[in-house]
């Protein structure tokens, strides 16, 4: 069950990349979500075409990834599933927009070249965008941007304790797949005639934990009114300066053909 | 099913946004006040529980593939709709950010896809078949309606906005004649796994399930009849928008042919493609944004790549130097 192994070491591995101390871990949560929401907005608005326009958007991630000490071809790599699911969906245009759009002299690329390389960037620096989110924030703080932005207390509890039990059930669910995998020798997957029962019994397990977490919430005073998520223990500071540079730079790359104007110098 | 963030137009991502947040404000509103503590830690684990479950693989029988668990619909028949639909989002959230399954952006609109459907459609389509009392048949057969109905509207919502975004250059119908059938497939594996689990839990505990103790007390808004009814009516409404679809562009084939033989390129001219396009013109910073020299939107020179691929090694060559001042000064942890 690799793909149990590779969830559980993804949660760990993005839980040790939050707990660094970088400048940019050391930024407040909600000025990071802010500014990622709104880098992705602008990055999302630019039209199907705007290759070079778009091109720009992609010195914000490279920048962060070396402020968090990053390494930016692994992030890259990471996000590779994304990056074929936007190719699939892409290269129909390949076929069905095949107007010259891009004269590089040598090369005149068509619409539809054009616009899978538009789809795909955009794709990755979205991706790169969020994973730097959550790689210098972790989850626990963006429930405490979350509360921040008068998201219910209800939802982010909920999100909180998800996130809080997915690595005991994802060790509970490998330890159940590798007794099954040694009793059953040689086979794919799980067969349908024990789906019910091997599942079953994790969701019973399930639940009763979760009466057990119930009670040991209110053990320790715990109603839906108290907060749940994380304190924030550190004094962040220059939030709103990260804020405000974000959108300035979005603004300027968005609506000045800034490569253009250097090209030209050339 | 998941979408990425670069398959949405902002206008399309908004839109979606506003209906996901809707509901859940509905659901929120919803939940048992005096249950609700005790609730949420019930939605934390169950959470956790269909994020867990839907990494195991099933083997589908007489063929090499697998399939896995449909969240929406087995939280439904546990914790009911509204807990379920929280629940969904907290664990859409929770893939989305950990392991890049669907975007920020594209939150709103899979919480809508996958959630949305999966616990409100699926809790009509339960509720109807258990409203006199839970049996082993009927489990299966809301299981795999319910899987099967909600990942097709899940599937069909993805088309929409997906041309709606002006994404993809597929026609219509070619791109709902790709995702409809497969999502059919899944449906009936998914449909399958769950009621497999959900006869399970009625053999072992049957208390667990929804409306188990009081399927004759509780209110019953809509019969099987009135579900069935309300589904011919979305089936109606599908069919004449798919039919004005169809009447707006020809099939992938025609369109080959149309290419072929030299003949107009086919346009996305849909009402609804007109409409969203409207948002995001009104929503696009600089909706005329052309680069200089060309008449097209791409740029038309090679000037602007010049321009990106010095600039660009500029900043990667920057960021190295910062990441080895940084290094020298020893003010990071080891890298990851």
């Amino acid at each position: 069950m690799d793909r149990l192994h590779h969830a559980i070491k993804d949660v760990h591995r993005l839980d040790d990349l939050a707990a660094r101390d970088t400048p940019l871990n050391r930024l407040p949560p909600l000025a990071k979500l802010v500014s990622v929401l709104v880098y992705l907005i602008f990055t999302l608005s630019f039209p199907k075409y705007a290759l070079t326009g778009l091109l720009g958007m992609g010195l914000y991630p490279i920048l962060l990834c070396a402020l968090a000490d990053l390494s930016l071809w692994d992030t890259l790599c990471r996000g590779r599933s994304v990056a074929l699911l936007l190719a699939a969906v892409g290269l129909c245009n390949l076929f069905f927009d095949r107007a010259p759009v891009l004269d590089l002299g040598l090369v005149v690329l068509s619409g539809g070249w054009v616009s899978l390389l538009t789809l795909l960037i955009k794709g990755m620096f979205s991706f790169l965008a969020v994973y730097l989110l959550i790689a210098t924030t972790g989850i626990e703080a963006v429930c405490t941007a979350l509360r921040q932005l008068h998201v219910p207390r209800v939802l982010v509890t909920t999100i909180l304790l998800t996130y809080r039990y997915i690595v005991l059930l994802l060790q509970e669910a490998n330890r159940i797949s590798t007794a099954y995998a040694l009793r059953a020798p040689g086979q794919k997957g799980i067969h349908f005639r024990a789906w019910g029962s091997l599942l079953g019994q994790l969701l019973l397990r399930s639940m009763d934990r979760a009466q057990l977490v119930y009670e040991s919430m209110l053990l320790r005073g715990y109603h839906c009114g108290s907060n749940a998520s994380a304190p924030n223990t550190h004094a962040r500071t220059g939030g709103v300066p990260f804020a405000a540079v974000t959108v300035v730079y979005c603004l300027v790359f968005r609506c000045i053909p800034v490569f253009e104007l250097i090209g030209n110098l050339f | 099913m998941h979408m990425a963030d670069a398959l949405l137009a902002p206008g399309v991502a908004g839109i979606m946004y506003a209906c996901s947040t809707a509901a859940a404000g509905h659901s929120i509103h919803k939940l048992d006040k005096d249950k609700e503590d005790q609730l949420v830690p019930v939605m934390g684990v169950m959470g956790a529980f269909v994020f867990a479950a839907q990494m195991i693989n099933f083997t589908i029988p007489g063929t090499g593939s697998s399939g896995h668990l449909c969240g929406g619909m087995l939280l439904t028949a546990v914790v009911g709709p509204y807990a379920a639909f929280l629940t969904m989002i907290g664990v859409l959230l929770i893939q989305c950010l950990l392991f890049a399954d669907g975007g920020l952006m594209a939150l709103g609109a899979n919480v809508w896809n996958m959630a949305f459907y999966g616990c409100f459609v699926g809790a009509l389509i339960w509720r109807a078949f258990m409203r006199k009392g839970i049996t082993r048949k009927k489990i299966i057969a809301a299981s795999l309606l319910g899987c099967v109905l909600t990942l097709q509207l899940g599937a069909f919502s993805v088309t929409l906005e997906t041309l709606a975004s002006g994404i993809t250059e597929l026609p219509f119908t070619a791109f709902l004649a790709v995702m409809q059938p497969i999502h059919l497939a899944i449906g009936l594996v998914e449909g399958a796994v769950t009621a497999a689990v959900l006869v399970f839990l009625q053999e072992a505990r049957p208390s667990l399930l929804w409306q188990a103790e009081s399927a004759d007390s509780q209110k019953q808004p809509m019969t099987l009849r009135g579900v069935l009814g309300v589904m011919a009516v979305l089936a109606a409404v599908t069919a004449g928008l798919l039919s004005l679809f169809a009447s707006a562009f020809p099939d992938g084939l025609e369109w080959s042919l149309q290419r072929l033989t030299g003949s107009t390129e086919l346009e996305a001219t849909g009402s609804v493609q007109a409409f969203f396009a409207r948002i995001q013109s009104l929503t696009a910073l600089l909706p005329d944004y052309n680069l200089a020299g060309s008449e097209s939107a791409a740029g038309g020179s090679a000037a602007g790549l010049i321009g990106a691929a010095v600039v660009l090694a500029a900043v990667v060559l920057l960021g190295k130097i910062i990441k080895k001042a940084a290094h020298r000064n020893g003010s990071t942890a080891p890298r990851h």
